[in-house]
């Protein structure tokens, strides 16, 4: 389904990664590994096609992801650092927008069993402004649980910031997320165990 | 698409809409522009009358300039610019619904506000119809030719600047052909052909300037 083929990175003068290969399949995780500064961001981003790589490329079901366009945006979600909320909004009508924007029209009612998904629901009404860091990440994440969310999930560290119980949380829904056939590559500090049917380890900077 | 133009357009809206003090300071920095003018220039009606056009148009410009740099930066720095690159929708659609609530929130009330400031510059009430309708033709072309202006300087350090002499010089012919209007109906000729320069030039900005922003975005998010 994902596949990647020889993908280098440079950023400024200084090569991140070169000659790298992924495949993913129905129901496949890659977990990215490396140090601050390796390039998992930057390959998350090149996966996501933010990033145009300096050598290889990407394909999703067959065809280059730049052919694709919006056609690959409707089958991915890519959740990087920033929380991408409106301060202004309050969480349900963020999460209304991002849902929109994803090509998904919620109800009001699967909003909220989204948002208490990840045990936001009783903070639906606040503007995002009040929210911690944790909050946020729960917020920006929960459009994962709506229904009709795509089959690609590219999460850039996904557990930061979350407490024992949100990290919880991720875990069963990127679980289930993996066991529907849906498929995940995540960069991650924490080793948090995320079980599923063939997992790959992606080392950069090694 | 035309589900993602609501969407971004009603959520850019609301955002400006609990933000009023971003669009009530471009709109009291263009009242205080067009008054001061009368101020350092004395309050000859006669003279007042020939150089009303150009400082509301001016003025206008100035106005629509100090609102640009907003238009993609915060969604930068919060990470939505991010998402609206990967998300399902076609990226234009998304670039003209935020052009399109730019201008609705400062453009829209910069040119319901001209006619007033013009009645200060002693203009006749038929003028004041002819800036009105100008203003209304040539604000859309600064909110366009800006968005291309501020998603080119994105990210870079004093953008605001940077986008002031990106996007002044593209603007003149907005200016010429606005202020002439006025400038011909004050002489007693028609302002039509004017009027009707303005909305080819808003004709031509459309497709351009949201091109150039879309490809703009594209390279600030690489």
């Amino acid at each position: 389904m994902l596949n990647a083929n020889g993908l280098s990175c440079e950023r400024g003068d200084r090569q991140l990664f070169a000659g790298l290969s992924l495949a993913l399949e129905a129901g496949g995780l890659a977990r990215l590994l490396g140090a601050n500064g390796s390039g998992k961001t930057s390959l998350l981003r090149i996966l996501a096609g933010l990033t145009r790589p300096a050598a290889g490329e990407v394909r999703w079901r067959g065809e280059r992801i730049g052919d694709l366009a919006e056609e690959y945006g409707r089958e991915l979600a890519y959740i990087g650092h920033a929380p991408a909320l409106k301060d202004e909004l309050t969480v349900a009508e963020n999460l209304a927008f991002a849902a929109r924007l994803a090509g998904i029209v919620a109800s009001g009612a699967q909003l909220e069993a989204a948002l208490e998904v990840l045990g936001m629901a009783t903070r639906a009404a606040l503007p995002a402004r009040v929210l911690s860091q944790g909050q946020k990440r729960r917020v920006s994440l929960a459009r994962l649980a709506l229904p009709g969310a795509p089959a690609l999930w590219l999460l850039d560290e996904p557990f930061a910031a979350l407490d024992e119980d949100g990290i919880g949380r991720v875990r069963a829904l990127t679980e289930a997320h993996l066991a529907r056939g849906g498929m995940l590559v995540l960069t991650s500090h924490q080793d948090v165990p995320v079980a599923a049917g063939s997992i790959q380890t992606v080392t950069l900077g090694a | 698409m035309t589900a993602a133009f609501a969407a971004v357009l009603r959520r850019d809206l609301l955002v400006a809409l609990r933000r009023k003090g971003d669009a009530l300071n471009v709109l009291i920095f263009f009242v205080i522009v067009a008054s001061l003018f009368p101020l350092g220039t004395g309050a000859e009606p006669g003279q007042l009358r020939t150089m009303a056009a150009g400082v509301i148009w001016v003025g206008a410009l100035l106005a629509a300039l100090l609102s640009l740099p907003r238009l993609f930066a915060a969604d930068l720095a919060d990470g939505t610019l991010e998402q609206m690159l990967v998300s399902a929708q076609p990226l234009p659609a998304v670039v003209a619904a935020k052009v399109a609530a730019h201008w609705l929130s400062t453009g829209l009330p910069l040119a319901l506000i001209a006619p007033v400031l013009g009645l200060q510059y002693g203009l006749p009430s038929d003028a004041l119809l002819v800036l009105l309708g100008a203003v209304l033709l040539g604000t859309p072309v600064l909110s366009l030719v800006g968005a291309a202006g501020a998603a080119l300087t994105l990210g870079v350090r004093g953008a605001g600047v940077l986008t002031g002499l990106l996007v002044l010089p593209l603007c003149v012919p907005a200016l010429v052909f606005g202020a002439g209007a006025l400038t011909a109906s004050l002489s007693g000729l028609a302002p039509g052909p004017h009027l009707s320069l303005l909305g080819a030039l808003l004709a031509v900005s459309l497709p351009l300037g949201l091109w150039a922003a879309c490809a703009a975005l594209r390279v600030a998010l690489d």
